[in-house]
């Protein structure tokens, strides 16, 4: 049994969501190739080869591959699936966009965002916003998955898989990258970071956000948002944690002004200590909360960033 | 131009959801049902199209029983022309979900479709990128900026580290995330009038689409829940317990 891996990046280095994908990966057991499409990603693909378990990488660099747009992505993988019995992605926003894509031209189902292997033909997935949970099983010849990389503990690295250059090119020219606007940032990325400090509708508008930076340059955190403040338009979207936004899991998730809507919830309810500050005793959010402090979050965070 | 919207029928997002006894899936009975939060937007995104005079008709279209026929009135009262309902007692996965939508795209030839990203019952997200996949289209997924000119379809995307803009030929399939547009809501007047727009009912079994899944369900059970901790006094107690008690920091 082999599984082909697709490897998540942006042509310089490899995101921290493949080294779990390969988790994943090696909990259905058998040989690991990691895929690497890209262009000019020499770099990307010598970094997959250190992964623990990957048996080989196979590297794709084409100008068709600069920006994984899933037509050409897709075309690729389907024309490589033909010696796999599993193919897996991250369920970050690419791996969404191109995997389902690659299922259907396989003439297979996908079954998306897997929190959990059983064996290699049964996984268990969120569904309603992870208000239930679901086991599946699937008798698909190649069975497509996307992982949820919260829910995966990443591989090490010290490997030297050998690599092998795929010359393949597809473009099914329907499509065109234009422009990419990514949030600059020194932060760690919301679902790598051990620690995130997430604000919500009490901040009061985008500006308070500021109070969140001390602390987080303090306990290297990411910062992230819920669906109120990115709606109410204090913060971006790709900031927002939540069934909409990002899932996350980290070691220490702070959550000021959020009342913890069910759709917050969802986003970050595995994290592994979860602190709430927020003004009113009764928000929802402090029945998930390991530690909840009732107060003034104008008052709590000067001093929480001095005393941290 | 015309625009096929496919829509779904899902459980209302305000309903908290309870798992069956015998785990054998959700409890749907007597439970509000509605039109997918995410499809609302599609609606909403044609309709502008349509009042930009951009597009020429909206066509909704929906599977499943005949209960879809409400949420297709709901999406004509919103302001689509027609509506199809491809009537099925089966529970489909996605992608015979999209193999028959692309059998109404064959009939159709719509320039664009535009759906929702998931359906907040499944959370799949597959079903635009299967049909795009199907009929051979371009896709402009998690749109968060939809503008049609030139024969094309300049698509902006929501990704992880932030934005991104594609650029499509026509026709093209875009899926909806939930910063296109604020849905309007659907005035007495519309709801009067969109009970005499068409609404045709086709056999799902008339396509000659095989609509059976290799996956299924073992169980579904509900989530581990979590204990809610302890309310601490201070600052300074929070912060001893979070570096004694829980050592994270």
């Amino acid at each position: 049994m082999s599984i082909l891996v697709i490897a998540e990046h942006n042509n310089q280095s490899l995101k921290a969501d493949t080294h779990k994908a390969v988790k994943a990966a090696s909990q259905i057991g058998g040989d690991i190739h990691l895929l690497v499409a890209g262009f000019n990603s020499s770099s990307v693909a010598s970094e997959a080869a250190t992964l623990r378990g990957v048996t080989k990488v196979l590297h794709a660099d084409s100008a068709v591959y600069q920006h994984q747009l899933a037509e050409n992505v897709s075309l690729l993988v389907t024309e490589l699936v033909k010696d796999y019995q599993h193919v897996v992605a991250s369920a970050t926003t690419n791996g969404k966009n191109f995997l389902p894509r690659v299922a259907a031209l396989l003439d297979v189902a996908q079954i998306s965002d897997v929190i959990a292997i059983e064996s290699a033909d049964t996984f268990v997935r969120p569904v309603y916003a992870g208000n239930a949970i679901a086991t599946v099983k699937s008798s698909d010849a190649i069975k497509v998955l996307t992982v949820r990389s919260a829910a995966f503990d990443a591989v090490d690295t010290g490997n030297n898989a050998a690599i092998e250059t795929i010359s393949v090119a597809k473009d099914a020219a329907v499509s065109a990258f234009v422009s990419e606007e990514l949030t600059k940032s020194e932060r760690p990325e919301l679902t790598a970071a051990k620690v995130i400090i997430s604000g919500g509708r009490g901040m009061q508008n985008g500006e308070n956000f500021a109070l969140l930076n001390g602390i987080a340059d303090k306990l290297n955190a990411a910062i992230g948002a819920s669906r109120a403040a990115v709606d109410a338009g204090f913060v971006p979207n790709d900031m927002q944690v939540g069934q909409t936004g990002k899932i996350v899991a980290p070691d220490l998730y702070i959550a000021v002004g959020i009342s913890g809507a069910i759709q917050h919830l969802a986003g970050m309810k595995d994290s592994k200590v979860i602190v709430a500050i927020n003004k009113d005793p009764e928000a929802p959010i402090f029945q998930v909360a390991d530690y909840g402090l009732v107060g003034d979050l104008f008052a709590i965070l000067p001093e929480l960033e001095a005393k941290i | 131009m015309k625009i096929l919207v496919p829509v779904k029928r899902v459980i209302d997002y305000n309903v908290k959801v309870r798992v069956k006894a015998d785990q054998s899936g959700v409890d749907l009975a007597n439970v509000k049902m509605a039109l997918n939060p995410f499809c609302e937007i599609a609606v909403e995104e044609a309709v502008r199209l349509k009042e930009a005079g951009i597009a020429t008709e909206v066509v909704v279209v929906s599977i499943g029983p005949a209960a879809v026929q409400e949420q297709l009135r709901t999406a004509l009262a919103l302001g689509a022309d027609r509506a199809l309902q491809i009537e099925t007692e089966l529970s489909l996965d996605s992608l015979q979900v999209a193999k028959l939508l692309s059998k109404v795209v064959a009939d159709e030839q719509p320039q664009l479709v535009i759906l929702g990203k998931q359906a907040i019952d499944s959370d799949n997200n597959q079903t635009g990128q299967m049909l795009a996949a199907l009929t051979g289209m371009g896709q402009g997924t998690f749109a968060s900026k939809v503008v049609v000119a030139d024969g094309k379809v300049k698509v902006t995307r929501e990704i992880d580290g932030g934005l991104q803009q594609v650029e499509l030929s026509l026709p093209a399939v875009v899926s909806t995330d939930l910063r296109l547009n604020e849905p309007r809501y659907a005035s007495l007047p519309n709801i009067m009038k969109a009970k005499k727009k068409p609404l045709d009912v086709k056999a799902a079994d008339s396509y000659g689409v095989n609509l059976s899944s290799n996956v299924t369900t073992l169980k579904v059970t509900a989530p581990a829940s979590r204990q809610a901790g302890v309310i601490v006094s201070s600052v300074d107690e929070l912060v001893a317990k979070l570096k004694q008690e829980a050592k994270v920091i």
